[in-house]
């Protein structure tokens, strides 16, 4: 018996990971066997610097944002963690009535569970704010909710567009989150992680106050990301040391890791526009024909189109268990995702869909299917193939 | 076949999973998670249901090289399994949820869902045998492993359920499976052994009781009455604390006149007064039996033996079915046989069937 799975065909959970691309994996190998480390003084030291300065100045480009804005982190869970703790605790200490934070009911984990966290441990207020049937913020709640006290909101974080089911949020623009709350002087998180290199995605132009991207969902390794936070914002440091990055995240940085993810933003941001345009064909096809297939499915989030994120379908199959499904297709080779979060494996109903007004039923019956840049009409044909046998077996066995 | 295999993250689910995997059959792991907050279940290494068992379930798929998930099956153990022992408790009988879990569970909405699926049968780490009969049926034998022997708790299984079931260690010993496991490379070789109710955290059933029955009547304490003088000994805070022949904990000031140690004979939930006396009252010539399940077809009439506990001794016993009902003479007296425990009806070495135990004489 050898320790081998059987060979993955057709990969689409591209959300939860893509694999590298060729830059990347390059820049990564290339550095791998350099010795030096970025705070030091000597040659060595110095070289190693000069790659992660460069790499900043390339994803501060990318980005549009200033090289000094850039910080980086392990990863996202990480970037939203110091912005959501990081700000919540300098705008309380500037002003100790400043202890409500503003999210959405369909934050990821990573921000919304720092955000209880600090509900439980740290005395903030924690307001989760309604989504429509579509998955996207009421902007009238948001409103209210400031406007009942503005003084006391310590900070408002909206991802820029949901991990699960796709949908765009209104962070930027005219009546946005960001111009909603700057009108009262509340600083804005976003966590943009899944929005990068499938949407335009600009800092500056957008507003906000802190960005969380990571590398891996955009062609880069695991454990790197950044937090690109204005440098007027204030953070308070989660992790104390050496103070290597802004003195605000301490750790000695990762000189490979973070050329590479510099080399895949930068790739993700320059082919944006056609990559877009290559999931969305893909993406539409395979929820044109599902749907034609197996009529009672039905899409959640957004309509496809600019709404949405370019490469998520996430769809309902009706009287099924997405584990089920998700175990049917594994075994032919289709890999996607119930998109809901697990612990120990246990799917929960969705908090996303919950939020949109599903039922739990229908919360558990969904599944993600996400393209990214290896994707090709092949895994949608694929998909297309299995899914009403499968559908059928999940049928037959739910309850 | 393709065989689903429950994996509980222990030693013998582990070594069944490999085995099934090695004799050439299409065989997935699942992992069953039955606390939805899998914290709130026990902790430690000595259990099936926490954060860590699935990790380690997760890694001997690894290792064996199959496929693997979890399956939540949270909502039907708490409806089928916990609640069910609760109930028991508080009509003061003594459940025993392994079984229950078997039947229910790990052989009904396990096994539904699998045969759903497309999968043929649910393989498991119990020790016991399967074997053809003479009339092409399925029957269950005790394990060689007379230490570990598991056919008791499978004693609810019935013949549909037997013709779905695989147990890859039934002729092995507990020494050699262990072995095989650190030669297979799966690192949970050494873990202890799971002895308790998964359920019950820290192993204090009677704490449990305590916390989820709560006020629910009729637990809130009554009499410890002693049997001959009719004395008042002591008081109690709840039936769930004891069982039928329990000798600790009873916290009686006195002694009894004949200085021997007095045993619980009789929990009486409604009034809540518990009897006790000394052991030779304990002993049970005749028991009544109710609810049988039957690995295939029912007897009318067997002389062989039963088994009243897990791990308890096999009893010489004539047994007479009438419809629902199953009369069990023991030819020796059995001691602390509760109301609620499963009888377990054997030929030998076959299981032929269960019934919970009603009442006895």
């Amino acid at each position: 018996m050898s320790g081998t799975q059987r060979q993955a065909v057709h990969y689409l959970d591209h959300a939860a990971t893509t694999p590298m691309v060729g830059a990347a994996l390059e820049a990564f190998t290339r550095h791998l066997g350099d010795v030096g480390n970025a705070s030091s003084l000597h040659a060595s030291g110095r070289q190693a610097r000069r790659v992660v300065e460069e790499s900043r100045e390339t994803i501060a480009q990318a980005l549009d944002c200033r090289p000094g804005e850039v910080v980086f982190t392990s990863g996202g869970t990480e970037a939203d963690n110091l912005a959501v703790k990081g700000v919540y605790w300098s705008r309380r200490a500037e002003d100790p009535r400043r202890t409500r934070v503003l999210t959405t009911a369909i934050e990821h984990h990573a921000v919304l569970d720092p955000v209880h966290w600090l509900g439980e441990e740290s005395g903030a207020t924690v307001e989760l704010l309604p989504v429509d049937a579509e998955g996207r913020l009421d902007l009238d709640a948001l409103r209210a909710s400031i406007e009942r006290d503005p003084g006391s909101v310590a900070l408002v974080s909206v991802m820029w567009a949901n991990n699960e089911v796709g949908t765009l949020q209104p962070v930027g623009g005219p009546d946005g989150v960001v111009e909603v709350a700057h009108a009262h002087g509340i600083p804005v998180h976003t966590d943009a992680v899944q929005a990068l290199g499938q949407v335009p995605l600009g800092f500056a132009a957008s507003g906000v106050d802190a960005m969380t991207v990571t590398g891996h969902k955009v062609g880069g390794p695991y454990g790197v990301g950044a937090l690109v936070a204005r440098r007027e914002l204030s953070l308070v440091a989660l992790q104390h040391g050496g103070g290597q990055e802004r003195d605000v995240r301490s750790g000695t940085v990762d000189v490979p890791a973070v050329a590479a993810f510099a080399a895949a933003v930068e790739l993700a941001v320059k082919h944006q526009a056609e990559h877009a345009a290559h999931v969305a064909t893909l993406r539409d096809d395979l929820v044109r024909r599902v749907l034609e297939v197996v009529p009672d499915a039905h899409l959640h989030g957004a309509p496809l189109g600019p709404g949405r994120l370019p490469g998520n379908a996430h769809l309902g199959f009706p009287g099924c268990e997405g584990d089920s499904l998700l175990m049917l297709l594994d075994a032919r080779g289709i890999e996607c995702s119930t998109g809901s979060a697990c612990s120990a494996g246990v799917a929960q109903p969705s908090h996303v869909l919950l939020a949109m007004g599903c039922d739990a039923e229908a919360a558990r019956h969904s599944l993600r299917f996400s393209f990214g840049h290896t994707s090709t009409p092949a895994d949608v044909d694929a998909v297309v193939e299995a899914i009403v046998p499968v559908v059928e077996r999940a049928r037959a066995a739910w309850r | 076949m393709r065989i689903i295999a429950a994996m509980s993250g222990g030693v013998d689910s582990a070594v069944a999973a490999a085995r099934a995997a090695e004799a050439g059959h299409d065989v997935t792991g699942i992992h069953l998670a039955l606390s939805r907050n899998p914290a709130s279940y026990r902790s430690g290494a000595r259990g099936c249901c926490t954060i860590e068992d699935a990790n380690d379930a997760r890694r001997a798929a690894d290792v064996i090289g199959i496929p693997f998930y979890v399956w939540d099956l949270s909502e039907r153990f708490h409806d089928d399994v916990v609640v069910d022992f609760m109930d028991e408790y508080a009509a003061g009988r003594t459940p025993n949820p392994c079984l229950r879990c078997n039947e229910k569970i790990k052989f009904a909405a396990v096994l539904e869902r699998a045969l759903a699926l497309g999968y043929d049968a649910v393989a498991t780490g119990h020790y016991a045998q399967l074997r053809t009969g003479p009339d092409g049926t399925v029957e269950m034998h005790r394990a060689v492993d007379d230490g570990k022997d598991q056919s008791y708790v499978l004693g609810v299984l019935d013949q549909h359920q037997l013709a779905h079931s695989v147990f890859p260690l039934g002729g092995s010993t507990k020494t050699e499976v262990r072995a095989e496991a650190a030669a297979r490379g799966l690192l949970v070789a050494d873990k202890p052994d799971s002895h308790d109710i998964c359920f019950v955290a820290d192993g204090d059933n009677a704490g449990w009781l305590r916390e989820k029955l709560g006020d629910r009547a009729p637990n809130r304490g009554g009499a410890i009455v002693d049997v001959d003088s009719g004395e008042e000994l002591g008081r109690h805070e709840g039936t769930y604390g004891f069982t039928i022949g329990q000798r600790k904990g009873l916290r009686i000031g006195r002694p009894a006149p004949d200085g021997k140690p007095r045993f619980v004979l009789d929990i009486e939930p409604v009034t809540g007064t518990v009897t006790v006396g000394g052991r030779e009252r304990l002993a049970v010539h005749r028991l009544s039996a109710t609810s049988p399940r039957w690995c295939g077809t029912p007897p009318a009439r067997l002389d062989g033996t039963v088994q009243l506990r897990a791990h308890g001794s096999e009893l010489p016993a004539s047994v007479a079915v009438v419809g629902d009902r199953v009369e069990v003479e023991l030819h020796e007296p059995a001691y602390g046989v509760a109301p609620g425990q499963a009888a377990v009806l054997y030929d030998g070495t076959r299981v032929v069937g269960s019934a919970t135990i009603a009442a006895t004489a």
